[in-house]
């Protein structure tokens, strides 16, 4: 009985493997910001190109960061840069540098689960801070009432949902709440992984949209898409300019063009830009690609896609919420392939 | 005692190698030297196991040393990494699983050993295994939106009742340390049940027959005898059980809230060692981080071996007092 | 003779245990209950034959994963169960007794490991000196953890054998290896069974050690050497996003897993009272 069952799975995996042979399969992981558009795309790849199916693990842009330096994915994905000493480690650890792609734009929102309210809400950045960091504890605080006088808030406690996992998210929202609160700035920072003063943890994008939407009084960051698929309520936030902005693909590729110029190595933060009509929480989010790949099959599979990503790739990207990248930086881009040896 | 090495008395072996080859023939060497090989694997593997958690954490410990163990901050980012809210959290857990679910498991082990008819009793029993066979993804998937509302709803009751102690003082958001504890409970009841009542099952009747023929009532006779009889194999259970609640994973970050803090109250949510490590391997950056949390694991690990070392005293002194 | 107290005791105490009994069995059929309702009256052809779509659009399923628990399953079992059956084995038939309390006591201790630390270990192990994640290191990790309860169970039951059939085959003449193979093995065949059946159902749920060995998929994984899906890291992965078709699936795949787990239970009782057990 077990040998008939064994045998029959043996003749399984072979077959499969002849089905696949001819096939170059790719691995990557990181972000799950970007992860509904990267799925997307690498289905819709997939599906003109079924030789190469690429598996994208969305397993937080810390994981992507991890995984590509220890060699265990063939690129990562990321919303937060990396810094100068990751790259250096990688540079040490694998033997070649590692490029930054920027393939979207996004936004950070927060988004909450407040009964009785169904109204976006205007949140200053101060506030923001305020609540992350503990000290505005009840949705009625004046803070918040102060910004939302048609809207009547509960006297409830607020329950505050992060990340559990190391994320781009995360270092994109502390970012902006860096710039917007000194207190923040010192306290906290801004990394992918950081020390957070309250709050209950979620993996993943996905995993914070869960537990808000099942904890009655919270709030929390996700990426854009998340809360517009699950139709969760989000906030809008007060820009620069003054005035209380909600996430869109208007707004946020107005955050984008206020960007004077992009750096060679396309490592930029674009929150809290100056501009009219801008989101000031919104983010590139890049593909972290090895400068070397030894594998020629792969090098050319992953040459391809990018430049299919910034081709007709970008096309899809409305669709989902994501703004698709400038011109200027597709232009810079598409000659930046070439980096790849 | 060597038995006869041979059942062919026809050919009469002669001489040494013969005689040598007839005992191997006979395979009780070969048979030695196979289990004993495989018995050994276990301490290779086990033995490779510590050898690797040692070498991958081996920055960290230099770093910090001891005060791992009573640090109670973790920041990745400074740098700062301390074991303790993760040590409170998996001990704390794990022990309101085990308050709950000693009573309740040797409790319904008794009910199927010893009262229900065996019908009955083989179909409850089959039914109570099949809890065991289910994966602790789904406890956890049943643990966010089945028990975590349920206690929502029921929270102000608990409070109302237990709220002037500390242990259930704070607000409550549904996921936290008691609601871990709860789920933990359910997964390790099974284990108890149903080695429990294997255990009583086989225990002899004439011991039963001897207690009631001297009046005592079935309670007594069980409670008295036959439990005494089989505590070491309860024990055992229970053992089991606290070894499956320290290392639980999945289940427990789904409902535990994921907060690196020590609070005294079971209300507030908490992190346990091994939900930290789900959280976090994938994504940690630097040897320090990741032998941090490579040395939580050897933490974890430490625990087990410190609880198995109780398990091994107990049931010492047990059998010692019992009456096998 | 029997006085009102202890009558009352005995009364009280006795429904206590069946009123045990009865949340024990409720809750267990409360949550298959639940599955069936919420994963099984939803399931739907999609489920075993499609692979995963792009997230937030229905229609997906879970081929790929179902086909990646069954090759972890099967080389876990290659792995743990010849080790861990003569492991138990030798415990029960050989062993001296300082040599053999320490084979048991570090089989308990492997037993304690989470499985997440026996995920780290086939990671360092494996997955980083090998450079990707594979098959082939999931199913060692399940592996590993299939040895202690094998050892353990395989030990049980063996010992559960009455000494008596042994000392009557050793009688008759019959080696040590003899009488352990046609007539301990034999008797103590149903246990071993259920053992074996328990064992793969505790490790056809595990999901810890998966997350960096396994890893996960999105299509088909030939071979052993590529990462693969598995269906219950799809289960939590699905579980706690915020996507009602993802929710759903993973509703539908906790029906699937714990109806496979079932059957396997069910043909392993099936064996005990086939071949007339000594177990009740």
């Amino acid at each position: 009985m077990t040998r008939r069952i064994a045998i029959l799975n043996v003749l399984l995996g072979t077959a499969v493997t002849v089905a696949c042979a001819q096939q170059i399969p790719i691995n990557a992981a990181g972000a799950t910001f970007p992860y509904p558009m990267y799925s997307k795309w690498f289905d819709e790849y997939h599906k003109k190109f079924p030789m190469v199916p690429i598996n994208y693990a969305s397993i937080g842009s810390g994981g992507g960061i991890a995984q590509v330096t220890a060699g265990t994915v063939d690129f990562g994905a990321s919303d937060g840069p990396m810094t100068d000493m990751q790259m250096m480690e990688f540079q040490n650890k694998r033997g070649s540098a590692i490029l930054h792609f920027p393939t979207v734009l996004g936004a950070v929102v927060p988004t909450y689960n407040i009964p009785g309210v169904t109204a976006s809400l205007n949140f200053t950045g101060e506030a923001l801070a305020g609540i992350f960091l503990g000290k505005i504890t009840k949705w009625d605080d004046p803070e918040l009432t102060k910004a939302n006088p048609g809207v009547k808030l509960p006297s409830s406690n607020i329950v505050v949902v992060h990340r559990s996992d190391g994320s781009g998210t995360t270092y994109v929202w502390a970012d902006y709440l860096s710039k917007m609160s000194k207190e923040w700035e010192t306290k906290v920072g801004k990394a992918t992984s950081v020390n957070w003063p309250v709050g209950l943890g979620g993996k993943g994008n996905e995993g914070v949209s869960g537990s808000i939407q099942q904890t009655a009084n919270s709030i929390g960051y996700v990426e854009l898409i998340y809360a517009v698929q699950n139709k969760m309520s989000y906030g809008k936030v007060k820009n620069a300019a003054g005035e209380f902005v909600q996430a869109s693909l208007a707004s946020v590729t107005a955050a984008a063009a206020g960007m004077k110029d992009m750096p060679e190595d396309f490592r930029v933060s674009i929150t809290n830009a100056p501009g009219k009509g801008v989101y000031p929480i919104s983010s590139f989010t890049w593909l972290l690609i090895p400068s070397k790949i030894a594998n020629p099959a792969k090098k050319k599979a992953i040459k391809d896609f990018l430049a299919w990503m910034l081709a007709d790739g970008q096309k899809l990207t409305e669709a989902l919420s994501y703004a698709p990248l400038p011109k200027t930086v597709v232009a810079k881009e598409v000659k930046a392939i070439d980096k790849i040896q | 005692m060597a038995a006869p090495s041979t059942t062919d008395f026809s050919v009469r072996p002669s001489g040494r190698a013969s005689a040598f080859w007839q005992r191997l023939r006979s395979g009780d060497d070969i048979a030695y030297v196979i289990t004993l090989t495989c018995a050994m694997t276990i301490l290779a593997i086990t033995a490779l196991l510590v050898f690797e958690l040692f070498r991958n954490s081996a920055v960290p410990r230099h770093q910090f040393g001891w005060s791992f163990l009573i640090t109670s901050t973790w920041d990745p980012v400074a740098g700062q990494f301390g074991a303790l809210p993760f040590i409170y959290g998996t001990v704390i857990t794990s022990a309101l699983a085990l308050f709950m679910a000693i009573p309740l498991g040797v409790g319904a082990a008794i009910f199927l050993a010893e009262l229900a008819p065996a019908k009955i009793s083989n179909a409850l029993t089959f039914l109570i295994e099949l809890l065991a066979a289910v994966p602790s993804v789904i406890f956890g998937l049943l643990g966010i939106f089945v028990l975590v509302p349920a206690l929502v709803a029921i929270e102000p009751a608990i409070r109302a009742v237990l709220g002037w102690t500390p242990l259930f003082s704070g607000p409550f958001y549904g996921v936290s340390v008691f609601s871990a504890g709860v789920v933990l409970t359910v997964m390790i009841i099974p284990f108890i049940i149903s080695i429990s009542r294997e255990v009583i099952l086989a225990v002899p009747t004439e011991q039963r027959e001897g207690a009631l023929a001297l009046g005592a009532t079935k309670w007594e006779t069980t409670w008295d005898v036959v439990i005494p009889f089989a505590k070491k194999g309860i024990m055992g259970s229970i053992f089991l059980a606290l070894a499956r609640s320290l290392g639980e994973t999945m289940a427990v970050t789904m409902v535990i809230g994921n907060e690196p803090k020590i609070h005294s109250s079971l209300f507030a949510p908490g992190y346990s060692i091994a939900a930290v490590i789900a959280n976090e391997f994938s994504e940690a950056t630097g040897e320090l981080y990741l032998g941090s949390l490579i040395e939580l694991g050897l933490v974890l690990f430490g625990l087990t071996i410190i609880i198995n070392g109780l398990a091994r005293v107990l049931v010492l002194t047990t059998t010692k007092k019992g009456t096998s | 003779m029997l006085s009102f107290r202890r009558k009352a005791v005995n009364a009280i105490m006795l429904s206590l245990t069946g009123v045990c009994t009865i949340l024990a069995v409720g809750t267990l059929l409360f949550i298959l209950g639940y599955l069936f309702f919420h994963g099984g009256t939803s399931l739907t052809i999609n489920f075993f034959t499609k692979l995963p779509t792009p997230v937030g659009e229905a229609g997906g399923g879970m081929a790929n994963a179902l086909l990646g628990s069954a090759k972890l399953l099967l080389l876990a079992s290659c792995i743990g169960i010849p080790i861990g059956f003569l492991g138990g084995v030798y415990l029960a038939e050989f062993g001296g007794s300082s040599f053999s309390f320490v084979v048991r006591y570090t089989t308990d201790l492997l037993n304690g490991v989470p499985s997440i630390v026996i995920g780290i270990f086939a990671y360092t192990l494996i997955v980083l000196p090998q450079g990707h994640f594979s098959t082939l290191s999931g199913g060692l990790a399940l592996g590993v953890m299939m040895i202690p309860i094998a050892i353990r169970s395989s030990e049980d039951f063996l010992r559960a054998v009455p000494v008596s059939l042994r000392e009557g085959a050793m009688a008759l003449g019959a080696s040590k290896a003899k009488t352990i193979l046609t007539v301990v093995i034999p008797a103590a065949k149903a246990g071993l069974l259920t053992g074996i059946m328990l064992n793969l159902a505790r490790v056809a749920g595990e999901t810890a050690p998966l997350i960096f060995t396994a890893f996960g998929n999105r299509y088909w994984s030939p071979g052993w050497e590529q990462p693969t899906a598995a269906l219950p890291v799809m289960i939590y992965t699905y579980a706690i996003s915020p996507y009602p078709d993802w929710k759903q699936q993973a509703w539908s795949a906790g029906f699937v897993l714990l109806m496979l787990v079932l059957t396997v239970n069910i043909f392993a009782r099936m064996i005990l009272t086939k071949r007339g057990s000594t177990a009740r």
